[in-house]
């Protein structure tokens, strides 16, 4: 079927500001976003810019807008998307080129959540013990692969440099409900800050809608929050 | 143009890359490149597992796991290298727990475990449960939990960089690497002690693969450029069960859980060819077993697919144990996995064959083992050679962190000892010319044209079934582009996040592997592992119980040589399962 991709460009090496180009690609049905793209790029402007790799929605490299709404486009299909499709960068980050956003804020805030392992108990023999059911806890939240569709769609980061976006709060979550982690109280310390904290966060949900992993985004910074005001991990 | 110095540079930042960071953080000065961000990394892709002995919830041993690797290679695999690879993996595996891994659990809280092809109790009895396993995400796992350790040791990661050369001396000690830094096109000279190979693999030679558009195999063949041999370059794994027309993996560990592989007919064929093993014969076996239904007609619709069925599970081992890869099939192709079979076909999945290197990592330079000072490799670029000529489920997760951790602990004791070799005169320069050329030419073929192709003609020619007609066929073909190639001209002439270049030069780094594959699997006239030639059927121990090694002579031709394979404890016998 023939569809007509609308994208927005932006070079700056000679584009004063953005634009949109439009494109026409010859797709199947079952084509994802990404296989439309590449189509453009390889066949009709080798300019276009956007970043991938897996192709299959786990390594998290191309989160973009697609007819609005933050998606991976290696996990949307054509078919499902209608004759005019547009395709825009995410919102809230400094635009490098085309599709392509600068993610150094994003690492930024994902590395000041101390993402990693705290615990100095490591068994000299052996594996920590842990229970199904306190694995099961935090289950939700390993899933995250760090693309950014939910922390670009949350109105609160569009205009507050200093929040930590929900993906930061996600990866905390991630260790402070981990029975075998010992840094909450840290975590939690950081995350209670007034202007970088989960206090920023409003209950908007559109992190949630935005997760291609189908991580309930919402509610892990809504145990975040709760486990501050009620002390309970 | 910028300079650095460190100890150490490790190009990639997937398992390999980490693990061997990781030994090396905090101790020396060190240096992480990656042409993505490192959590963007082939690793994340691993479904299944990583297969260590622990016996926690039946009875295992490391020399089981041993037997199981030497068998499942073929007997290709250098022995000494797969104890360490068996012996080492129980210490790996606990260590991935201490940084603090969330692997599924036993009901007493221990790392729990399930079954992979060609993984079997007391030699080959039975299936044997020995996958250490995070859901049907195990690979993504590993790469955010060493990502993790990477922040917490405060390592200097140069994201999207570009790999464009390796520097050697002129006496071939190995100096440093030249990187493009994608956000700017800027070159970036890294001089170092000691430099680490681990850029992953290159599946994107074919048409049908489970590799990320970045498996192009970038640092294998930069250094095929400088005089590197590389080794096995013939054994390239198809893996049975990739989505249809797609090529996404769909673990392994569908079969592990259960699932059986049908044809048209609705018989699960695998127990007619593998009687004791199944649907978990090794990967090449199931891929030839699949092949050969499809030849016989009983492919789906008489097309060139079958059908992976899960629908006999409960449906709460589907939701907890294998969640991503049935989300793929709904997701890709609108199938519920709970209901009806996946269709599948093999798929171009890994690359036995690389840059040859002993057990400490060090790459070596001819049969007798001399080590290129300086240069080391691990991971899915290096080849030890613990898969031989087919790699075990599992055990690409196994080899990551064995073997990434064991370059790290050498690197850090060659740092140790050796000063910085001063570097060649203008370093930069054959990178500058090769990308200067391609932005300067206004127009010539068309890049996307030739990477088609040649994945057309090795998947056509050089996959699951080969033969020497066909094979001379892609080689030709494969000269006709590389030819093309020197024309190819792009439209991108930017410095800023050029990814028209940089596919550019990935293509030419594709070619001169696919140049080595082909050459690799014409001159081995014999049968063994996923190397499978129709002309010449039999597996042949007296003239090819040895690894094929090929050279970049200087003009730009090839020469081969043997490597004698170290058998230390399993005579070779014939391979059933």
């Amino acid at each position: 079927m023939e569809v007509t991709l609308r994208i927005k460009r932006y070079n700056p090496e000679s584009d004063a500001k953005a634009h949109f180009e439009e494109y026409r690609v010859d797709v199947e049905g079952t084509d994802r976003v990404l296989d439309a793209l590449n189509q453009v790029k390889w066949y009709q402007d080798g300019t276009l810019t956007y970043r991938r790799s897996c192709a299959h929605g786990i390594c998290g490299s191309d989160a973009m807008r697609i007819n609005g709404r933050n998606r991976l486009a290696c996990k949307v299909l054509m078919q499902d998307l209608g004759k005019r499709v547009t395709l825009e960068p995410l919102m809230g980050f400094k635009v490098e080129k085309d599709l392509l956003v600068d993610m150094e804020k994003f690492f930024d805030a994902y590395k000041s959540i101390k993402p990693y392992l705290i615990a100095d108990d490591a068994p000299s023999h052996g594996e920590r013990r842990q229970s199904p059911e306190q694995r099961h806890r935090f289950d939700d939240t390993t899933k995250c692969i760090l693309c950014a569709a939910c922390t670009t769609s949350c109105p609160i980061t569009w205009t507050n440099d200093e929040w930590v976006g929900p993906a930061a709060v996600v990866n905390a979550h991630r260790f402070i409900f981990d029975s075998r982690d010992q840094g909450a109280a840290e975590r939690l310390r950081i995350l209670n800050r007034g202007d970088s904290g989960v206090w920023r966060c409003r209950t908007i949900f559109n992190c949630t809608d935005a997760c291609p992993r189908d991580i309930k985004v919402t509610e892990a910074i809504e145990q975040v929050k709760r486990a501050l005001i009620y002390d309970q991990v | 143009m910028a300079y650095h110095r460190y100890d150490a540079v490790i190009v990639g930042a997937g398992g390999a890359g980490l693990m061997a960071a990781i030994q090396l953080a905090g101790k020396a000065n060190i240096a992480v490149v990656s042409k993505l961000y490192p959590t963007r990394s082939h690793t994340g892709a691993a479904q299944g597992g990583i297969s260590a002995a622990l016996g926690n919830v039946e009875e295992d041993h490391w020399e089981w796991h041993m037997y199981d690797t030497v068998k499942g290679g073929d007997y290709l695999v250098d022995q000494d290298a797969a104890e360490v690879l068996a012996r080492e993996a129980i210490d790996a595996v606990l260590e991935l727990e201490h940084m603090g891994l969330p692997f599924n659990r036993t009901p007493d809280g221990r790392i729990d475990q399930r079954r992979f092809g060609g993984h079997s109790r007391n030699f080959g009895e039975g299936p044997v449960r020995r996958a250490c396993y995070a859901a049907d995400r195990t690979g993504h796992m590993i790469i955010q939990t060493l990502y993790q350790q990477g922040i917490k040791h405060n390592v200097n990661f140069f994201d999207e960089h570009h790999l464009v050369d390796i520097l050697f001396t002129d006496d071939g000690e190995c100096c440093g690497v030249v990187t493009y830094e994608l956000k700017t096109g800027e070159l970036h000279i890294i001089h170092a002690k000691t430099v680490l190979i681990a850029s992953g693999g290159y599946g994107r030679v074919f048409k049908i693969t489970s590799n990320a558009l970045a498996g192009t195999g970038d640092g294998i063949a930069l250094a095929y450029r400088h005089g590197v041999p590389l080794m096995d370059m013939e054994f390239y794994q198809f893996h049975p069960t990739g989505l249809y027309k797609l090529g996404i993996l769909v673990s392994e560990a569908a079969r592990g859980e259960g699932g059986v592989v049908r044809n048209s007919e609705g018989e699960a064929f695998a127990a007619r060819y593998a009687p004791t093993m199944k649907d978990l014969a090794p990967r090449d076996m199931m891929s030839r077993f699949i092949h050969q239904e499809i030849r016989e007609g009983r492919g789906i619709d008489g097309k060139d697919y079958v059908l992976l069925d899960v629908s006999h599970l409960p449906p709460e081992v589907i939701d907890e144990k294998l969640p991503d890869v049935t989300d793929f099939a709904r997701v890709y192709l609108g199938v519920e996995p709970k209901k009806e079979g996946i269709p599948i076909q093999p798929t171009a999945h890994y690359a036995m064959g690389g840059l040859p290197t002993n057990v400490e990592g060090q790459v070596i330079a001819d049969p007798a083992g001399s080590v290129v000072p300086g240069f080391y490799s691990a991971g899915e670029a290096a080849c030890v050679s613990v898969h031989g000529a087919n790699r075990l489920g599992t055990n690409s997760l196994v080899d990551l962190v064995v073997f990434g951790r064991r370059a790290g602990k050498q690197m850090y004791r060659d740092i140790q000892e050796k000063d910085f070799a001063p570097l060649p005169a203008n370093p930069e320069e054959r990178a500058r010319e090769e990308i200067e050329t391609l932005l300067g030419r206004d127009k010539g073929e068309r890049v996307a044209d030739i990477r088609k192709t040649m994945q057309e003609v090795m998947m056509d020619d050089v996959s699951v079934v080969r033969t020497e007609s066909g094979l001379r066929e892609a080689q030709a073909t494969i000269r006709q582009l590389k030819n093309a190639y020197c024309n190819a001209a792009i439209m991108d002439r930017g410095r800023v996040y050029n990814s028209d270049l940089t596919e550019a030069l990935e293509l030419g780094c594709m070619l001169d592997l696919a140049e080595t594959i082909v050459r690799g699997c014409i001159e081995r006239t014999e049968s063994r592992g996923a190397h499978y030639r129709e002309d010449y059927q039999q597996r042949d121990d007296k003239n090819w119980l040895a690894h094929s090694m090929i050279y970049r002579t200087p003009d730009g031709g090839m020469r081969s040589d043997k490597k004698p394979i170290v058998i230390t404890t399993f005579e070779p016998k014939e391979r059933k399962y």
